[in-house]
């Protein structure tokens, strides 16, 4: 699929397949897929359940390596790299939105966000002033203390976004982000994700089934089958 | 690793219960390793206290069997051998069996000048050679039970049956601190009467000459005996010692095997813990390897937490001992001169809690790195 959306491709796929083996059982999910996301570009994925849109986000996110086909993300080719590389590549350019938010339980809303910081070089006071300044940009400065049961459904996606964009990655990577949160909540959180687009120039690729939630997107893609059919195009801002 | 304390620390607070019991079980059995390695440290040092300037000279056959008393002015004469003395194990028991401590019937003539190493005045020993009750007691055992000069002590004999009473006459100093004085002399010529002029002693101890010609002298007196009704058995003074502690059982491959059961059955506890607590945690790692720590800092973080637990029942299990045994100067019924916990074992001590948490974290560790962050982040949770 060509890219027709302005500025460089931050993501290209190209003859990209990924097959499952159960025992002895291939599992064909993406096969010979290509793919374009410019720099700067808000994508929505969507598709029946199981089509292989989490797989995508993982194959992009440098968590999975494709049977096929190459990889290349922010300019670093991921078919090249070994385990320790592909941590660093995550740390450097990958931040992650997960559906059920996946916080550490036993540290607060502070000392989640910093998980990040401490893979980086930054000392304490340095990390600390990272973690306010984003806590202040999903609006829960004043719950820095808080643990994870002590927030909301929101408030928790709010702080999993906060550690997803301290080491100030280019692209987030969200798999259902509203998957577990009621309609206001849902919306909010919309709302921060093209926040971080428009204004921090995120590049955001989303899985979703909420077409309220593919509104939000520049561009929306059906992935059925093992194809991408592209549903959606809006000018960019 | 210390940037990453705050949440290891928090890890270990996770399930606090479980973590509590494994360090327990850790203070537990690293305290009873202690306790069990002071009994070889302790053994060890009384041995080392003992002179190997002296010979002691006993039947071959047994320590419970006797030599005649006859044969002291033999033993004297043999060319190497300076003087020569003799004394009798007495067994007796003091008020209730619990009292354990050791009592000899020696020759109240010359026994006290081969022990120059315990300090008596001139007229302590002038009454011990003169009174046929006189006794003496050493410093240790005189503390333990307030005995002083003029006191009674009565002894219920086992091997020598009957009421013994004996009057303290002299308290004997040690001339350096690891040298055993829980211990009471006495007259042997009480006891020789008392016994019908029977004429036998437990063994002779003999002073050298030169304590390098030791292996020689020892040769010749056994030689000088051999064939004769009562042949002898002539070891220094350290060689004795050691020969009736391997004779009270070889308490130290005892020892061996039990702390090593202990801590076999504490490393299973706590490899369960580790294991158990990194299952849970499947999730989590597979979060954190997604921001990006690499499978080295993964496998860092558990096996930190796992030493972490380990060495807290190290420091707390030795240092329980340390501070027991220290307080208390104990000295299992004056069986031990000295009970002390040596640096020595509480390094060993650390050493295997340090073992104990390399084993229990290496497989949850080894979990960790190789953990796949999609099918984690799929199958759980
Ligand atoms: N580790 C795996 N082993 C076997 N099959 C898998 C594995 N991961 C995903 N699949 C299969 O691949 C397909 C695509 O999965 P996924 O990308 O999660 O779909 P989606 O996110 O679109 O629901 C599904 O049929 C799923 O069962
Ligand atoms: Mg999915």
């Amino acid at each position: 699929m060509e890219n027709l959306a302005a500025g460089p491709p931050i993501i290209t796929l190209r003859g990209v397949s990924k097959t499952y083996r159960r025992d002895t059982i291939a599992v064909p999910v993406l096969a010979a897929l290509d793919l374009d996301v410019a720099a700067g570009e808000f994508l929505a994925l969507m598709g029946p359940s199981g089509s292989g849109k989490s797989t995508i986000l993982n194959l992009v996110s440098g968590i999975d390596t494709p049977t096929a086909g190459r990889v290349v993300v922010a300019g670093v080719d991921l078919g090249g790299l070994d385990n320790a590389a592909l941590a660093a590549f995550r740390a450097r350019h990958v931040g992650f939105i997960f559906q059920s938010y996946n916080l550490i339980p036993v540290l607060t809303a502070f000392q989640n966000v910093e998980l990040p910081l401490l893979l980086t070089a930054l000392d304490r006071r340095e990390r600390r002033q990272h973690v306010l300044d984003v806590l202040e940009v999903v609006g829960l400065n004043d719950r820095s203390d808080h643990f994870p049961r002590q927030l909301s459904g929101g408030q928790e996606q709010r702080v999993a976004i906060a550690r997803a964009i301290v080491s100030d990655p280019s692209l987030l990577v969200a798999d259902e982000p509203t998957g577990d949160l009621d309609a206001a909540s849902a919306a909010e959180i919309l709302d921060l994700i093209g926040r971080l687009n428009r204004e921090f120039g995120k590049t955001v690729v989303m899985v979703t089934h909420d077409p309220r939630a593919a509104e939000r997107a520049h561009r929306v893609l059906h992935l059925d089958k093992g194809v991408l059919v592209e549903a959606v195009r809006r000018e960019q801002p | 690793m210390t940037r990453y304390l705050p949440y290891i620390l928090r890890n270990t607070l996770r399930n606090k219960r479980r973590t509590a019991l494994t360090v327990l079980s850790i203070v537990i059995s690293l305290f009873l390793f202690c306790t069990l390695r002071t009994v070889i440290t302790s053994l060890a040092a009384s041995l080392e206290s003992a002179s190997s300037a002296r010979l002691i000279t006993r039947r071959s056959t047994s320590l419970t069997f006797m030599l005649p008393v006859s044969y002291r002015d033999r033993l004297a004469q043999i060319p190497g051998v300076e003087d020569a003395s003799w004394m009798t194990w007495f067994g007796g028991i003091y008020i209730d069996e619990r009292n354990f401590f050791a009592q000899f019937a020696v020759d109240p003539q010359r026994y006290l000048e081969l022990y120059p190493e315990y300090r008596l005045t001139p007229e302590e020993k002038d009454v011990f050679r003169r009174e046929r009750t006189a006794c003496i007691v050493g410093e240790k055992l005189a503390r333990k039970y307030g005995f002083g000069v003029g006191d009674r002590i009565t002894l219920r004999g086992t091997i020598f049956e009957g009421v013994w009473d004996f009057t303290v006459c002299g308290v004997a100093y040690p001339a350096t601190p690891d040298l055993d004085t829980n211990w009471l002399l006495f007259n042997g010529e009480y006891l020789n009467q008392r016994m019908g002029d029977f004429g036998q002693v437990g063994a002779f101890v003999l002073k050298l000459d030169d304590p390098a010609r030791a292996g020689d002298v020892a040769r010749i007196v056994d030689a000088t005996f051999a064939n004769s009704a009562a042949e002898t058995k002539t070891e220094t003074e350290k060689a004795f010692q050691m020969g009736f502690i391997s004779m009270l059982g070889n308490i130290q491959a005892v020892i061996y095997a039990l702390g090593s059961a202990i801590v076999i059955a504490i490393g299973l506890v706590s490899m369960n813990t580790m294991m158990m607590a990194a299952r849970e945690r499947t999730r989590e790692i597979a979060v954190l390897k997604a921001l990006g720590f690499t499978d080295r800092t993964v496998v860092g973080l558990v096996l930190v937490e796992s030493l972490l637990i380990t060495l807290a029942g190290g420091l707390l299990g030795a240092g329980l001992a340390r501070l027991v045994f220290g307080l208390t100067d104990f000295t299992a019924g004056g069986f031990f001169p000295s009970f002390t916990v040596t640096d020595g074992t509480v390094a060993q001590a650390l050493g295997i809690a340090l073992f104990l948490g390399v084993v229990s974290g290496v497989a949850p560790a080894w979990n960790a790195a190789r953990l796949h962050i999609v099918d984690a982040l799929r199958h759980t949770g």
